[in-house]
């Protein structure tokens, strides 16, 4: 009798690196059976830089633009864990205005970063109107940081000991619209984006556990869907955080809505701290006197804020010279990735989008 | 009167079908395009096209005209015949379903005695156009688009032809003008409302429009199966999609909401208004929804879209069995 012959074969469909999904040049090997994933592959390396070498021949302040260049999306927050750490070791403390005026752009910061994560994981899941709906919110943002920084995006705008530039009463304006016109335009998105296919896209879509989030070092809203509270604006308080009143949002079932619950909600929160922030603000010089030329004590320095993204930590090691010895960044993106290979395997092609979607990875940061 | 006399021969009436036709179909392809495009801005908080012509009209013509310009690239490993072949399959059956639309009481191509069936028979035509592309590619997401887009063409059918048997039952015809003229009192929309949303549901599934646009799902398939076109045959399957999206309106129009029946305007332009106001709600939909899974669209189609229109099949039957 003739040998029946399995004619079965692996179908690899390679994901990226040029693909409209992977946001940006992340590539995934996918194993396909039909349309399930039966494992998947994350290969990364393709926006390496090799950025982290580079700071090694870089003065501390030649440094500063590079900082901007990691999370393009929420560069304020790099600047601030980057001059953070730099400040720890001058034992700068710069001054209460310059303190407000740093969160209040750092929330900034974190809105429209999350503005744009939303915008992509609904093009994602094929919903194209939310994206521009969230993009013309984000727009008001950037045009604030253009009127006090003169740019857009990659601001460089925190320096040692505070602030470069004073902020502006046409921003104090143009922020106090735009928290009076934020509330509704979120309510109008949720009401727009939370349709029954939405709902059925993305619950009960790739869960992580608590046990998870501790194991793979997840942080950030991804972590917090889990119900894990981890944030270091609350759990290791830097600048005036600690005095400021704003609430965790967590997620309970740890699936993709979560996640998304999560950030939307910290949208509102990051409103609600920038307003705080806004009434709080005292007069005063908006930078302390910082050396002309950077030289940090020998040793070692850390300093962790919270991106958009989880948590991100600057590490510095310093042999007494102008530039640091050995620069380290601990990225969100990268451990929050991480997970992504134990997600896919068995869902749907189309949900290898949304669940990639809902970690929210930027892959320069990731590369480096 | 030479002329007049030409007109009345076979060959005469083929040409000015013909034309008619065509005059239809560019008309549709540039003012659908151009209203989508409108649309979307508007419910995006965006004006959309405004640079070329007034409120951009002349936009799409002056996308075609590139699309015209624009290199045709035959990638290495693809099957050649195939491959240019498809984006016609697809295209050839848009062009053949408009002989059966009766756009007013004089104005039609050919009044088929069975032009409903006429219609959809020829439009699962594009189903294998749709294959050809997938399959002709050598891509794996042209594969999987058009593997896609079968499973969902059959599925989709069903329904459809489950929806529209109610009015055949009722009208006891399949030609079209007869049809419409049975709705010159009532339409049909008001008796047969559930068939109607369930055509329309199915009609917008078999366009492949979001939220059913699986086949080229743009974030998971980059271009579903016509990644790998360009230039012409690409613009050629955009029109396809295009003047399928007006067909489907229209056999909405001609079976649901009174084909050209209307008071005190003429005919064709109720026909028209019609159609375009489906046009609009088609659009509508694919710019507020996200898409849907396969097996959710599967689901959905076999669960509750299929049992329903059985259902209503049968409740219609029996109530006209009792009349």
């Amino acid at each position: 009798m003739e040998e029946i012959k399995d004619i079965r074969q692996d179908f690899y469909v390679n994901m990226g690196p040029q693909h409209p999904s992977t946001h940006g040049v992340l590539r995934i090997v996918l194993r396909l059976e039909g349309e399930r994933v039966v494992s998947s592959e994350t290969v990364l390396g393709y926006a390496h830089r090799g950025v982290e070498k580079m700071a090694e021949s870089k003065t501390y302040v030649q440094m500063m633009p590079v900082m901007d260049r990691f999370d393009y999306v929420s560069s304020m927050l790099y600047e601030w864990a980057y001059v953070g750490a730099m400040e720890r070791a001058l034992g700068i403390v710069p001054p209460e205005r310059a303190e407000f005026i740093r969160v209040i752009m750092g929330e900034l910061n974190r809105m429209a970063s999350h503005f744009v994560w939303v915008g992509a994981f609904l093009l994602d899941l094929g919903a194209f109107t939310p994206f521009l709906w969230v993009f013309d919110a984000r727009e008001k943002i950037m045009d604030m940081f253009e009127e006090v920084t003169g740019q857009r995006m990659t601001n460089n705008y925190f320096k040692i000991g505070g602030v470069h530039d004073d902020i502006t009463p046409e921003f104090l304006k143009m922020l106090d619209d735009y928290l009076k016109m934020i509330y509704q335009r979120m309510a109008d998105v949720e009401e727009l984006i939370e349709s029954i296919v939405f709902l059925e896209r993305v619950k009960d879509l790739g869960f992580i556990s608590k046990e998870e989030v501790q194991s793979y070092g997840l942080t950030g809203p991804v972590a917090r869907g889990s119900g894990v509270m981890i944030d270091t604006r609350k759990t290791e308080p830097y600048s005036v955080y600690d005095r400021l009143n704003f609430e965790i949002p967590l997620g309970t079932k740890g699936d993709c809505y979560d996640r998304y619950r999560v950030r939307m909600k910290e949208i509102i929160q990051s409103a609600k701290i920038v307003e705080q922030a806004l009434g709080m603000l005292p007069e005063g010089p908006y930078a302390e006197k910082a050396p002309k030329v950077v030289k940090l004590p020998e040793g070692e320095y850390y300093f962790a804020v919270e991106s958009a993204r989880g948590l991100l930590g600057v590490y510095l090691l310093s042999d007494g010279s102008t530039k640091p010895y050995r620069f380290k960044l601990r990225v969100p993106s990268f451990a929050n990735l991480s997970i992504i290979d134990k997600l896919l395997p068995g869902n749907k092609i189309s949900d290898v989008v949304a669940i990639l979607g809902s970690i929210d990875i930027v892959v320069p940061e990731i590369d480096r | 009167m030479e002329f007049a006399s030409l007109l009345n021969t076979f060959l005469g009436r083929v040409i000015l079908s013909v034309a008619g036709v065509m005059i239809v179909f560019t008309f549709n392809a540039l003012i659908a395009v151009w209203l989508e495009r409108k649309i979307s801005g508007h419910i995006q908080l965006r004006l959309g096209p405004m640079e070329v012509g007034p409120h951009g009209l002349l936009q799409s013509a002056a996308d075609g005209l590139k699309l015209i310009c624009k290199e045709i690239i035959t990638p290495q490993g693809v099957d050649k015949k195939l491959f240019g072949l498809a984006p016609y399959m697809v295209f050839f059956p848009s062009l053949l379903m408009f002989v059966v639309i009766p756009f007013s009481d004089k104005l039609q191509v050919q009044d088929l005695n069975i032009g409903l069936l006429y219609f959809f028979s020829i439009s699962c035509i594009a189903t294998i156009g749709i294959f050809m592309a997938g399959w002709a590619s050598n891509n794996k997401y042209s594969l999987m688009g058009a593997v896609r887009s079968i499973a969902q063409s059959i599925a989709y059918e069903i329904p459809i032809i489950l929806s529209i048997l109610n009015i055949v039952i009722i009208t006891q015809s399949l030609k079209l003008s007869e049809i419409v003229k049975a709705q010159s009192n009532i339409w049909f929309i008001v008796p047969q409302f559930i068939p109607f949303i369930i055509y329309l549901i199915s009609a917008i599934a078999e366009l492949n429009r979001t939220p059913f646009d699986i086949p080229e799902a743009e974030s998971e398939l980059v271009a579903g199966f016509h990644t790998e076109y360009s230039g012409m045959r690409f613009a050629v399957f955009f029109m396809a999609e295009y003047t399928n999206m007006f067909l489907v309106s229209a056999m909405a129009t001609t079976l649901f909401l009174g084909g050209w029946n209307g008071p005190i305007l003429p005919p064709v332009v109720w026909f028209f208004i019609k159609t375009y106001a489906i046009v609009f709600i088609i659009i509508w939909v694919r710019w507020t929804f996200p898409r849907l899974r396969p097996d959710q669209l599967m689901n959905f189609c076999w669960k509750f879209l299929t049992p329903l229109a059985l259902v209503n099949l049968l409740v219609t039957t029996f109530i006209l069995k009792i009349l």
